[in-house]
């Protein structure tokens, strides 16, 4: 049996964690016509550390598959909103780095394939792990996500649609999502940054799993009020 | 301690060498090729760019084993007797204030034009974002770079 939280003014989890729940359990067409009260029930979460997620098995108690899934969806979130996560899926031709997602210096362009531009190529600096004396990020096949999948700036909710649209996912089945989730080398530096970076939250074997349960119980995607709201 | 084979400026070299060594100590300490130059030792200045196998990179950071069984072609190797394009224009607009940068400069360059033999300007730029010149070149560089293209300057 899952121990609920007390209280919404508790740690930063039981505040993310209640207005969800609450939101869930209304219902999209309920957002913004009034604030709900926080509502405690079986269903409550267990509280989570910003560095780290839930497990699958923690969303048992929603009911609804697609409630649960939404909420799944929101978990998974947590990393894919990431520093080391947003900072190589921007919106514009520049990178990111560091926490406070400053313009990648020096400063390079994604060029034509995301790989950078000719004489300045991701993989000029990036090796395919990050060296111990000079720290340079390093992965295999480090470059950029494509500009349709840019998730800088995109709420949650923005996001999932993406990640279920072949054109905009790179042409992946909801199969290949989980399967790049949970196995992408490239993917797996987010828990594995090195050098002091803050890693993603969790392992990317819960992020894979959140993944596989999102997709295993419809796929389902946070309304933009249940997105905000998970990020309070 | 690995054997690596690797191709210098067409010249092959079998190196015992421990495969995480930066290319660069291997070329500059070992192979006694110093017109590469060390910088800062994290891909931030861009002095010790090469090419590996027809792409610039960064020596410094660059693990030997990477080049294993490449082509790897410096400074030395650009052309057999300073006659490169971008050579004879570092020379002939006076590029160079202090020198310490240019071996990545134009082994970059080199790399730009060697796929984009026109480059506009904004390409020149963007390519060469990542070399700093801290004598302020720029201007000259990027005219150096204009004229090896035989674009007017």
């Amino acid at each position: 049996m899952m121990k609920p939280p007390v209280s919404s003014q508790g740690s930063p989890s039981c505040r993310f964690l209640l207005p969800l729940l609450a939101l869930l359990a209304l219902g999209a067409d309920a957002c913004g016509a009034h604030t709900p009260e926080p509502v405690v029930t079986t269903q409550a979460l267990p509280p989570v550390q910003p560095g780290e997620l839930r497990a699958p098995e923690a969303f048992a108690g929603i009911a609804d598959p697609p409630a649960r899934s939404r909420a799944l969806f929101l978990e998974a979130s947590r990393v894919m909103l990431h520093a080391r996560c947003v900072n190589c899926h921007p919106a514009g031709d520049s990178p990111h780095q560091r926490d406070d997602m400053a313009i990648h210096d020096p400063p390079v362009k994604r060029g034509p394939e995301d790989k950078g531009v000719v004489g300045l190529e991701c993989t000029s600096c990036h090796q395919e792990k990050t060296p111990e004396l000079a720290r340079v990020p390093g992965a295999p096949k480090w470059h950029l996500a494509p500009k349709v999948m840019a998730w800088e700036g995109k709420s949650a909710a923005a996001i999932c649609a993406q990640v279920k649209d072949p054109a905009r996912n790179g042409g992946k089945s909801l199969h290949d999502i989980v399967e790049h989730s949970a196995h992408d080398k490239l993917v797996a530096w987010g828990w594995s940054p090195g050098a002091g970076r803050t890693p993603a939250p969790g392992t990317q074997e819960r992020f894979g799993a959140l993944v596989a349960a999102w997709v295993e119980t419809g796929a389902a995607c946070p309304t933009e009020a249940e997105a905000q709201e998970a990020k309070r | 301690m690995t054997t690596l084979v690797l191709r210098v400026n067409g010249t092959e070299h079998k190196l015992d060498v421990d495969p995480e060594m930066p290319l660069l100590w291997a070329l500059r300490d070992i192979i006694g090729l110093t017109g590469t130059k060390y910088g800062c030792g994290q891909a931030l200045c861009g002095a010790c760019v090469v090419h590996l196998n027809g792409e610039a990179v960064r020596s410094c950071v660059t693990p030997v084993h990477r080049a294993e069984g490449g082509s790897v072609v410096t400074i030395e190797g650009l052309s057999p007797d300073g006659s490169h394009p971008l050579q004879r224009a570092w020379v002939e607009l006076a590029v160079p204030q202090c020198g310490f940068c240019q071996a990545g400069q134009i082994m970059t360059a080199a790399a730009l034009l060697s796929k984009k033999p026109r480059p506009s300007d904004s390409e020149i730029d963007e390519s060469l974002a990542g070399n700093l010149c801290r004598c302020g070149t720029y201007t000259r560089i990027r005219a150096a770079v204009r004229k090896a293209a035989g674009i007017p300057t």
